[in-house]
């Protein structure tokens, strides 16, 4: 699969008893390769605590869907609420980890990912509501643009979803770490040097590899 | 005010004025008053401004309002599902208000709750910040809200008591309750109504006082959007 690479990564930032809300698109995969030892409680915008598996034919219900419209199950545990109070527990910090897609992440920490000038404006959704509320911010992407850009800019060229927020940057080639030192690189990727990674990153970042 | 409990979605939604402002339960299509759109979609009311979280798709939920050009002017999060809307947003005839989710539904809570406005982080730094103002608390900066308060407010609940009062089914639950607060007028459309006393007090979830008309309906269709399933076990 052609994002084997940044789930694998992905997957790792996950702990065993973490609330987690995972974006739509390639985080939702991650849900799928958690192992069994970790036993979280994922969260949809929508109003559910606690998202299942994707339901079998007879168990298919339009009353139940993630925040990516799809069919979904209740897993153990899980709780039903409004949009207010879905809002309120990421607005509030209880939601240990939000892993989204991106479109570009700046050397500051500032993510965008949610519309390009001059195309059709779909919304943000809770995108801007994630980055801000939810205690860890994981951004999965790849590093360059089919474009063959380097997505991991100085300054974002986008609007931005949010400006300071993103706690780590997991794309197909590197990991990033934003700290009070800026921005670090702090792995390479299986089979990737830091040439590679130097010759594909716009922004400024330093070199702290374990 | 009390609660009228109509037999007719064309009586119960017939004193809509053209140019009024409606806030609509649902997310996606999951929740939808799908029956109260209908009625409105046959009565021809224009020029609405309606507050929703999505705003259907071309042939289904809000949607069948765009299609007739009932809607001036759309306040919503994401609304990517929609081709008409792309239309009629490119071409200027139709004005569209993007919110942050998390924004919309504080906004919806407030406005039912009294409360004219609130502070948040989100959209600081973001174009949804431009005009707005903000406030330093410990020094971080949020952005000013106004809470939303609606002509009327469309919903849909699972069960109603003959008072009103509602009980939400899984996640069509959704923007319905906070909906509910925040319209002037209420129309609250169920699948089932049971007599007062039925419903235990602490399974309710939002309490009649918000409900002012109130319809059963049968045979909704509640389309599915994006139907993923997996393999019987």
């Amino acid at each position: 699969m052609k994002y084997d690479v940044l789930i694998n990564r992905a997957v790792k930032e996950v702990r065993d008893g973490m609330f987690v809300n995972l974006g739509i698109g390639i985080p939702t995969l991650v849900a799928d390769a958690l192992p069994e030892s970790v036993n979280v409680l994922l969260q949809s915008e929508n109003g559910m605590l606690g998202i299942g598996p994707y339901p079998t034919e007879t168990q298919l219900d339009a009353d139940l869907i993630n925040a990516g419209k799809e069919t979904v199950t209740a897993a153990k545990g899980a709780s039903f609420f409004d949009s207010a109070e879905s809002f309120a527990m990421i607005r509030g910090g209880h939601i240990d980890l939000a892993i989204l897609g991106g479109m570009e992440v700046s050397e500051s920490g500032d993510l965008a990912n949610w519309m390009i000038p001059g195309k059709m404006v779909k919304g943000m959704g809770g995108a801007m509501d994630l980055v801000n509320g939810a205690k860890r911010v994981v951004v999965v992407m790849d590093h360059v643009s089919k474009y063959g850009e380097s997505k991991v800019k100085k300054a974002c060229s986008l609007p931005l979803t949010g400006q300071r927020v993103v706690h780590r940057l997991i794309t197909n080639l590197a990991v990033f770490d934003f700290t009070e030192n800026g921005m670090e690189l702090i792995e390479l990727q299986p089979g990737v040097t830091e040439q590679m990674v130097a010759e594909n990153t716009e922004a400024h970042y330093t070199v702290n590899l374990a | 005010m009390t609660l009228n409990i109509y037999h007719s979605f064309k009586e119960a939604t017939a004193d809509i004025p053209d140019g009024a402002t409606l806030v609509v339960g649902g997310f996606g299509l999951s929740g939808i008053p799908e029956k109260s759109i209908q009625a409105l979609r046959e009565h021809g009311t224009k020029n609405l401004t309606v507050v929703s979280n999505n705003c259907g798709v071309d042939d289904f939920g809000l949607g069948i309002l765009l299609a007739n050009k009932q809607i001036k002017k759309m306040v919503a999060s994401y609304v990517g599902e929609n081709k008409i809307f792309e239309q009629q947003y490119l071409s200027g005839e139709l004005e569209v208000e993007l919110v942050p989710q998390g924004t919309l539904a504080e906004r919806i809570r407030a406005g039912g709750a009294g409360i004219p406005g609130f502070y948040t982080a989100t959209g600081v730094g973001t174009p949804i910040a431009e005009g707005k103002e903000t406030k330093e608390f410990n020094g971080q900066t949020y952005l000013l809200e106004e809470g939303i308060v609606a002509d009327f407010a469309l919903v849909k609940a699972w069960k109603a008591d003959t008072l009103g009062n509602l009980v939400f089914r899984k996640t069509a639950r959704n923007f319905n309750p906070i909906a509910a607060t925040a319209g002037k007028i209420t129309i609250v459309e169920v699948e089932e109504i049971v007599e007062v006393g039925t419903l235990d007090p602490d399974e309710i979830h939002l309490p009649g006082i918000y409900v002012q008309r109130l319809l059963v309906a049968e045979n909704y269709e509640k389309r599915i959007e994006k139907r993923t399933v997996r393999k019987e076990a």
